[in-house]
């Protein structure tokens, strides 16, 4: 067993496939998953891995179950959930933040409970709670932008990454909560039978970050 | 071949081989009532695995709980003299939130507790029965022991507030460097990246920490967890490792604290170490250790299907003599095979053979 592949989640999309390429260049190629299929599990015996991609967001959930030894999440879904899982190292790509935005005439009233529309409540939650600001969470899961436009609420927490999107809808980044990036993640009870593996596909892939 | 142990299901087979283990070492059980008073759980919160409790009022107007953990039990019910030590194990089901599903769970939990003037031989002993315990679950087994002592003396060094000191200790738990560097830019954090970085076979992970331990406090931890994983590797408790990202609430753990595993269980399934901070808090002036086993997690070994429902399928007609047929099918369950009667062949019940019950009894011509 000692020899086993060991099972990578990648996160489905752009950030998945730049991602991809790092651990090729770490030495760690399956060439099959640039065919372009529909199938989603490749494996390399050569190199010792097999690969999957699932949605990005469910990343941690395979990671965190077992089904996958090691994955590549966004601190944003790490933040987001918690799992219970190992944080190895951090990938450099897929940058962006976790920010407050709001209409541009917005003007805060501390009197008044803040109206938070987002997809990422544990993350709001946190944030609002450390400033110890009363709010109000409104759970959304896309379109955030529209919320403030339509009166839903007074600001949204989400990703911003060039801030085109907000621009466009005349909102405008008003707070950083987080920088956010791809991590390298493990499952914890694989880490501790295939330590050898992981390490050195996390010092692998350590030489391919660019700072 | 083994009927009983052919009968039982994983994680009652272990239960049965914990119970032998833990009595074979003097330990007695502790049998307690489902039921504990909340204010049990009120005043150390933070001790709890999970944090909610299912309470309840009880007819005489206390509010109650169902147990959400052993531990405080059994400290509460310690009755200790001076210089003694009482050595406990149990077997009881708590009521937990479960992790990922956010809902109440009840959860099958094994454990020792020993609790009094310990010393380091009872330590030893504690330890030693968490890997073996490990080793009759699977002997594809790892135990992972830190020592709070010098992961809080290697913090310590760095002069955090408590935020970032909690943070930073998070981050250990994560094996999280990137995020240690990221905290404290202003900091030399080079001793705790060698605190991540170090993990594998204790003795080659304890020199290699050695230059980073340079305080009393580091340096008495070091050498207390160097003494226990010596006597463990004398004791064939191979499977023993140093991790230092078993980082347990600092408000209750002090010294050794360790984590058990199996390959192919996705989690921990063994937890414990040295809570003498929880016994003070709870006004009892003595040291304790001790460790739990999540025996819900243990269902997902071995879980090869079976390849039939049951060895042999009778089959009977309306005709069939009841009686004659009540003997025929307990004479071939005597024979220490599964045998099941009924009339019609379901059609997803999978049988090693088939017979069937005629008016000459069972016919073995099939």
């Amino acid at each position: 067993m000692a020899n086993s592949l060991i099972n990578v989640a990648l996160p489905k999309g752009r950030l998945g496939e730049k991602v991809y390429g790092m651990f090729a260049s770490a030495g760690y190629e399956c060439p099959a998953i640039l065919e372009p299929n529909r199938k989603l599990i490749f494996e390399n015996e050569a190199t010792g891995v097999r690969y999957f991609w699932v949605k990005p967001s469910d990343v941690a959930i395979y990671v965190e179950r077992g089904a996958a030894d090691i994955g590549v999440a966004g601190k944003d879904i790490l933040l987001e959930y918690a799992p219970d899982i190992y944080e190895l190292l951090d990938l450099n790509v897929g940058r962006c933040r976790m920010a407050v935005a709001a209409k541009k005439a917005f003007r805060d009233n501390p009197e008044r409970t803040l109206r938070v529309a987002t997809k990422f409540t544990h993350i709001a939650r946190e944030y609002y709670a450390g400033l110890g600001r009363d709010i109000d969470i409104i759970h959304l899961n896309g379109s955030i932008e529209i919320a403030p436009i339509l009166g839903l609420s007074d600001v949204i927490v989400d990703i911003v990454e060039t801030g085109k999107t907000l621009l466009e809808n005349d909102l405008e980044p008003i707070e950083t909560i987080v920088l956010i990036s791809a991590r390298l993640i493990a499952n914890k009870a694989s880490f501790k039978f295939h330590s050898d593996q992981i390490e050195a596909i996390c010092k692998g892939l350590a030489r391919q970050v660019k700072e | 071949m083994n009927p009983v142990n052919d009968t039982l299901k994983p994680e009652e087979r272990v239960l049965y081989a914990l119970r032998g283990l833990y009595q074979r070492y003097g330990y007695s059980q502790f049998k307690m009532s489902k039921f504990e008073e909340y204010d049990l759980y009120t005043g150390n919160k933070d001790f709890l695995v999970s944090d909610g409790v299912i309470t309840f009022t009880d007819t005489d107007g206390r509010l109650m709980a169902l147990k959400p953990d052993v531990t405080l039990s059994i400290i509460k019910n310690s009755r200790l003299m001076p210089g003694s030590v009482q050595k406990l194990y149990y077997n009881e089901n708590v009521y937990r939130i479960s992790g990922s599903t956010r809902c109440f769970k009840e959860i099958m939990q094994t454990g020792l507790e020993c609790i009094g003037d310990l010393d380091l031989y009872n330590l030893c002993e504690v330890i030693s029965l968490a890997a073996e315990s490990l080793k009759s679950i699977d002997p594809n087994y790892v135990l992972d022991l830190s020592h709070m002592g010098v992961v809080s003396a290697l913090v310590d060094v760095l002069g955090l507030d408590d935020e970032r000191r909690a943070a930073v200790i998070a981050c250990i738990g994560e094996k999280n460097g990137d995020g240690v560097r990221r905290l404290c830019p202003d900091k030399d954090v080079s001793g705790i990246l060698a605190l991540i970085a170090a993990h594998g076979k204790a003795e080659t992970v304890i020199e290699k920490l050695r230059p980073w331990c340079v305080s009393a406090e580091a340096k008495a931890a070091l050498e207390e967890l160097s003494l226990v994983t010596g006597v463990l590797a004398a004791n064939w408790c191979d499977g023993v490792r140093v991790d230092f990202s078993i980082v347990n609430d600092m408000n209750y753990y002090n010294g050794i604290v360790f984590m058990g595993y199996i390959r192919g269980i996705p989690t921990g399934v063994l937890s414990g170490g040295q809570y003498d901070k929880l016994m003070a808090r709870m006004g009892r002036n003595c040291k304790a250790v001790g460790f739990a086993i999540y025996m819900d997690q243990l269902e997902r070994l071995n879980d090869e299907p079976r390849p039939y429902d049951v060895d042999t399928l009778v089959l009977y007609d309306d005709c069939a003599d009841i009686a004659a047929l009540t003997r025929a099918i307990a004479a071939l369950a005597r024979e220490g095979t599964s045998v099941r009667a009924q009339r019609t062949i379901d059609e997803k019940l999978r049988y090693r053979r088939l017979l069937r019950f005629g008016e000459g009894g069972i016919e073995y011509g099939e």
